[in-house]
């Protein structure tokens, strides 16, 4: 398995969490195989299916889980058994349990609190004004929706203004207008010199977020760097097609003399098709049916799941 | 008192779950004040009551209720990550919750042990199993707060405890007797206030030492695996 590398274009400058050969297993099952990464200021994008390890390197970082063999590391200090890491470290986690008999208000000011911050009142009125929470801040959390509830758990994690916020599938539950504030939230807190990870199962999301992106399949580290470089290779893979219609055979002899159409399967259930330009096939295919009057039954593009591309990302 | 302590206490007492404390402690009060009206000899009545319910029951669940409470439940639904994410020595969370869990399992069962104590023979009895329920709040809090740590099912186990070990091999096999917090807390009632309703069956030193090396060995334990939280990854 190969890792695509690509030189950081923007962000990046020096290592503020580090993960050095680490693996982690579970039994017999190995999470986590051999990643090593640093990360530097800015927005970094953790992108890789459901199951992919994920989560278990976002609970590395964040000091709870130790590694099975390697280290990780926030400034040079081991995050595991050191509670001194959170002065400088927030995590959002994906399970979104909260003390629900608090008022967001009340549960953002005992996170300063036992921050010690200097002014655990004033640091908790400006991370609700930041999440813009400040209206629902005296409602208690158990009737918050879960976007609500999301931008409650980011206030908490942000009210000591650390370098490092790790977040885990931060976007779940929220709706447009929240996502694109907490996507602009991020792109701040990035740009005002913070290291900030976020992990998800969609590309969008990342895409819109992250100008570095580090891509995990199934434990490792399948691509690490700008994400739209990695986005290219993405895209120009070839695309296949599941087709049904009223005569396949003929419809296969007529697709072959296309020049985007780079393979042909006939099945029983109908033709799979392997498109090497998906914008050139899918306008070629209505145009082909029609001149052979041969009514279309399905279009599918079968390989648009997430693992599939990124079973692809692994193979090139 | 501190943030966590102010929290744990809100999470265990608020919105009427204080309530769930009370049937036991009193039932207790219950049952003597049944005995008392009808001029019942506290020979009669007090082993079975302040022993059989009191020490054997009430003070164990109050205390298994409460020490599972304090932390048990904050890992069950993850909200302990809000604390630890802190930069708290783990050893200040623990104190603060088993401080929280001595203090509600004291106050909901030294009061009743008072009431049926006066109810049973004196003040000086009343106010000896007082005592011996601080000291029993102490060794059970410190033991059931381990316990959230070092299992999914405190609760199970701590009745286990309670149940196969304290009620059942202790009546048994004398040499378990060392290691039931029941017998340290009848001990030290029993030698407070001297009377044939207390049987005693472990020596004062050990009651006193036993209770002491529960409460600092299990607290210690605790802080040491608070150290080493995990949480479940993904593919766990």
């Amino acid at each position: 398995m190969t890792t695509q590398t690509y030189p950081a274009e923007t962000g990046a400058v020096t290592g503020v969490v580090d993960l050095a050969n680490v693996t982690r297993w579970y039994g017999n099952v190995v999470a986590v195989n051999d990643i090593s990464m640093s990360l530097g200021t800015g927005v970094t994008g953790l992108l890789g299916p459901n199951g992919a390890g994920k989560t278990t390197i976002l609970h590395m970082m964040a000091g709870f889980l130790a590694p099975s063999r390697g280290t990780v590391t926030i400034d040079g200090k081991p995050t595991w058994r050191n509670p001194a890491v959170y002065r400088d470290l927030g995590l959002v986690t994906e399970r979104e349990a909260v003390h629900g008999f608090l008022t967001a208000e009340q549960f953002v000011l005992a996170c300063a609190k036992m921050q010690k911050l200097a002014d655990p009142a004033g640091a908790a009125r400006r991370a609700l004004e930041l999440v813009e929470m400040t209206d629902a801040a005296h409602r208690r959390i158990e009737t918050f929706s879960k976007g609500m509830r999301q931008r409650t758990r980011v206030a908490a994690a942000l009210v000591h203004e650390p370098r490092v916020l790790l977040l885990d599938e931060p976007f779940n539950g929220m709706d447009p207008r929240q996502r694109m504030h907490m996507m602009e939230l991020l792109h701040s807190l990035g740009d005002r010199g913070h290291t900030i990870l976020f992990s998800s199962h969609i590309l969008e999301e990342v895409e819109q977020v992250a100008g570095l992106v580090q891509v995990i399949v199934a434990g490792r580290l399948a691509a690490s760097g700008d994400f739209r470089k990695i986005r290219r290779l993405m895209t120009n893979r070839p695309h296949v097609f599941a087709v049904r219609s009223s005569d396949d055979r003929r419809l296969a002899v007529a697709l072959i003399a296309e020049k985007s159409v780079a393979g042909i399967e006939i099945e029983s259930t109908g033709l799979t098709v392997r498109a090497s330009d998906y914008g050139s096939f899918t306008r070629a295919l209505p145009r082909i049916a029609l001149d052979q009057g041969i009514r279309l039954h399905k279009l599918v593009p079968s390989d648009e799941s997430l693992e599939s591309v990124f079973s692809y990302l692994l193979e090139a | 008192m501190s943030t966590v302590a102010l929290i744990t206490a809100r999470g265990l007492l608020g919105r009427r779950r204080a309530l769930l404390l009370l049937p036991l402690p009193l039932l207790l009060i219950g049952l003597a004040a049944i005995c008392r009206a009808n001029n019942l000899s506290p020979d009669q009545w007090g082993q079975a009551v302040i022993v059989g319910l009191g020490f054997a029951v009430v003070l164990p669940v109050v205390a298994l209720i409460v020490g599972t409470g304090v932390l048990g439940s904050e890992v069950d639904d993850g909200t302990l990550v809000h604390i630890l994410t802190k930069p708290l020595p783990r050893r200040d969370i623990i104190l603060a919750k088993f401080g929280v869990a001595v203090l509600v399992t004291a106050i909901t069962t030294t009061l009743p042990l008072f009431a049926v104590g006066l109810l049973a023979g004196s003040a000086e009895l009343g106010i000896a199993l007082a005592v011996a329920a601080v000291a029993g709040s102490i060794a059970y809090s410190a033991l059931f707060v381990l316990l959230s740590l070092l299992t999914r099912r405190p609760v199970l186990l701590g009745l286990v405890y309670i149940l196969v070990w304290e009620g059942l091999l202790g009546r048994f096999l004398s040499g378990t007797r060392v290691l039931s917090i029941e017998q340290y807390v009848i001990t030290i009632a029993d030698k407070l206030s001297p009377t044939d309703i207390l049987p005693s069956q472990v020596g004062i030193t050990t009651a006193i030492v036993m209770s002491a090396v529960f409460a600092v060995v299990c607290t210690v334990i605790a802080i040491n695996r608070l150290g080493s939280f995990s949480l479940a990854g993904e593919t766990s």
